[in-house]
């Protein structure tokens, strides 16, 4: 476009470089803003995915864990308390962090910097933003995960070689749960501690609890056990147990991994037509 | 530039009632002009602009943005319009400098571009100095000239402003006006709404007045002023509520009359000459005043409502 004079100091002296845009182009910028967004907090959120799993495998695994283990581990598989919680730590942690991002971050970019409106003002639609904010907490949870990935090594918890799975599984894990939670992050208006507090008490706290992590579900009465079936957290436990402990059939990992492919998928799509309705009115 | 014609917003309220906020408006913005939306609060100059700014879409009509469909070209559009919105929208966590990269980035030029233009729009809008602080740090005025230079990162044909510079202090808005008259000087197409008649006299060459979603009165300034009013006009300043007493013999030298809480405008062709008139027919104002006629008068007549609630 030529139709600016120089002189008004409107122009930049190089012509513009240009590619042909595609999709992904939008998607990458709009994730490299989001990135650029997280760096001041990017050594503090790194110190925190590895102080966490610390104080935990401490607290719980070598302190509770020698209780436990003195009293036999049969009902965890064999295995050592610290080596039963690990992968489920791993997920927890994970869930943390994409509750964190999807929640109040997301609905500030909404309702109190408004920067989505602006990013949409451009040549990104809604649906392009919500996928980049799902590249964006996947990208995060990848970070934290390995990094908790590594710290379970030294602590001897990581398992086999193929632990090293637990890794995306915790990022599909978490990423499932995180596209409803953006759902919810686009729909409501105001009182967003209420709704968000209510995800937390109702949500991640009974989830982290009663989904494997702490303790086997063939613990829980019937009566109560089956909620964990619709726990992903519970799925993405048992897939991350199975990958570094072994022992978890095929066809049983098959149906884990489904099932949070499905939950993340419909949320997935969900989301993009939230984040239309919300920015396009 | 923007072509509409029968142009219809309307939508659903969470009570189930339906809002009409545009009421099939024409328009037509050739390349180079500085338009204005002229209104109070409510009359419908957001929508239009969100419509033409094609993240709204029309529920009726025409409307074509640089001769292509918002509802099918959005993204193409929206590559070569600048935005400025009512409320800032600007990165508080990123530095000035880095908001400016940002957005250009989202237009798909290259790092080195954006970081080039992004210094150079910092001198356009003198936030040279700031360019490394926090967008907290930065005043009112600043922010919106931030807005501003936001807008142009990818050196937009159709600039878009929604209120620029409500909000800001008399010296922050003369700022801001010189900047876009520069544009304007420029060859950028302005578009732009305000509810101060003012900024209205001072950026636009033409304008529309609009009032309950729908256009009322179209034409330049000067045009609205000889069409809708007089030359001169009196103002009679009375403590609010004895104004009424003076009513009716006021009413009587002129043709024209509006009454608003604490004054009479009395509206003239010769301001002194009704003044002294007045003043004969024994009307005792705390004050007087002659002005000429702006455009909050033709407001006033058009809409019979003040602009600035």
């Amino acid at each position: 476009m030529t139709t600016v004079d120089e002189k008004a100091g409107v122009r930049a002296a190089d012509e513009p470089i240009r590619r042909p845009a595609t999709a992904w182009t939008y998607r990458i910028r709009t994730w490299e803003y989001l990135l650029r967004q997280w760096r001041p907090y990017f050594w503090s959120g790194l110190a925190e995915a590895a102080g966490a799993p610390l104080l935990y495998l401490l607290a719980l695994g070598l302190g509770m864990g020698s209780l436990i283990n003195k009293r036999g581990t049969e009902a965890l598989g064999g295995v050592t308390y610290v080596e039963y919680i690990g992968p489920a730590l791993l997920c927890g942690a994970a869930l943390q962090i994409a509750f964190s991002e999807a929640s109040f971050a997301t609905f500030g970019r909404f309702k109190w910097h408004r920067t989505l409106w602006g990013i949409t003002s451009t040549p990104i639609t809604p649906a392009v933003a919500a996928d980049a904010h799902v590249m964006f907490i996947s990208t995060r949870l990848l970070f934290s995960a390995a990094l908790y990935y590594l710290v379970l090594l030294v602590f001897g918890a990581a398992g086999g070689v193929a632990g090293i799975l637990m890794i995306p599984i915790a990022v599909l894990t978490a990423i499932s749960c995180a596209v409803w939670i953006m759902v919810l992050s686009a729909t409501i208006e105001d009182d967003a501690s209420v709704a968000f507090n209510m995800v937390l008490r109702f949500g991640i706290i009974p989830m982290s609890l009663f989904s494997a992590s702490f303790f086997p579900i063939s613990q829980l009465p019937w009566a109560v056990r089956w909620l964990a079936f619709f726990s992903p957290l519970w799925h993405g436990n048992e897939l991350a147990r199975g990958s570094a402990l072994g022992g978890l059939p095929l066809w049983q990992a098959a149906v884990h991994l489904s099932v949070l492919i499905a939950v993340f998928v419909t949320g997935f799509l969900v989301v993009r037509k939230r984040f239309e309705k919300r920015l396009v009115v | 530039m923007i072509h509409a014609a029968g142009l219809t917003k309307s939508f659903d309220t969470k009570g189930g009632e339906t809002v009409h906020a545009v009421r099939g408006i024409d328009l037509d913005v050739p390349r180079g002009e500085a338009f204005g939306f002229l209104g109070p609060n409510g009359a419908g100059k957001s929508s239009t602009m969100r419509m033409i700014a094609c993240v709204s879409p029309r529920t009726d009509g025409e409307l074509s943005i640089l001769g292509m469909d918002p509802n099918t070209q959005g993204i193409a559009i929206r590559d070569r319009l600048g935005v400025v919105p009512q409320q800032d929208n600007l990165d508080e966590e990123l530095t000035v400098r880095e908001n400016l990269y940002v957005y250009a980035r989202y237009f798909g030029f290259s790092k080195t571009y954006c970081w080039a233009k992004a210094d150079e729009l910092l001198e356009f809008a003198q936030l040279t100095e700031k360019a490394n602080a926090k967008v907290t740090a930065l005043s009112g005025g600043m922010k919106r000239r931030l807005t501003i230079a936001r807008s142009l990162v990818n050196d937009p044909e159709l600039l878009l402003l929604d209120e620029p510079t409500t909000g800001l202090d008399p010296q922050a808005r003369h700022v801001l006006w010189d900047r876009l008259f520069r544009l304007k000087q420029a060859g950028v197409t302005l578009v732009l709404t305000t509810h101060y008649m003012d900024e209205a006299e001072q950026l636009c060459d033409r304008l529309v007045v609009m009032d309950g979603g729908q256009i009322v009165a179209e034409g330049s300034p000067a045009q609205l002023i000889a069409r809708y009013s007089t030359r001169e006009v009196v103002e009679l300043r009375f403590v609010p509520g004895t104004q009424h007493a003076a009513e009716p013999v006021a009413s009587k030298l002129v043709d024209r009359l509006e009454v608003l809480p604490d004054r009479l405008l009395l509206y003239t062709q010769d301001g002194d000459d009704t003044l002294e008139q007045a003043h004969a027919a024994g009307i005792e104002p705390v004050a007087s005043l002659v002005r000429r006629s702006t455009l909050e008068d033709v407001f006033l007549r058009l809409t019979g409502r003040s602009l600035v609630d």
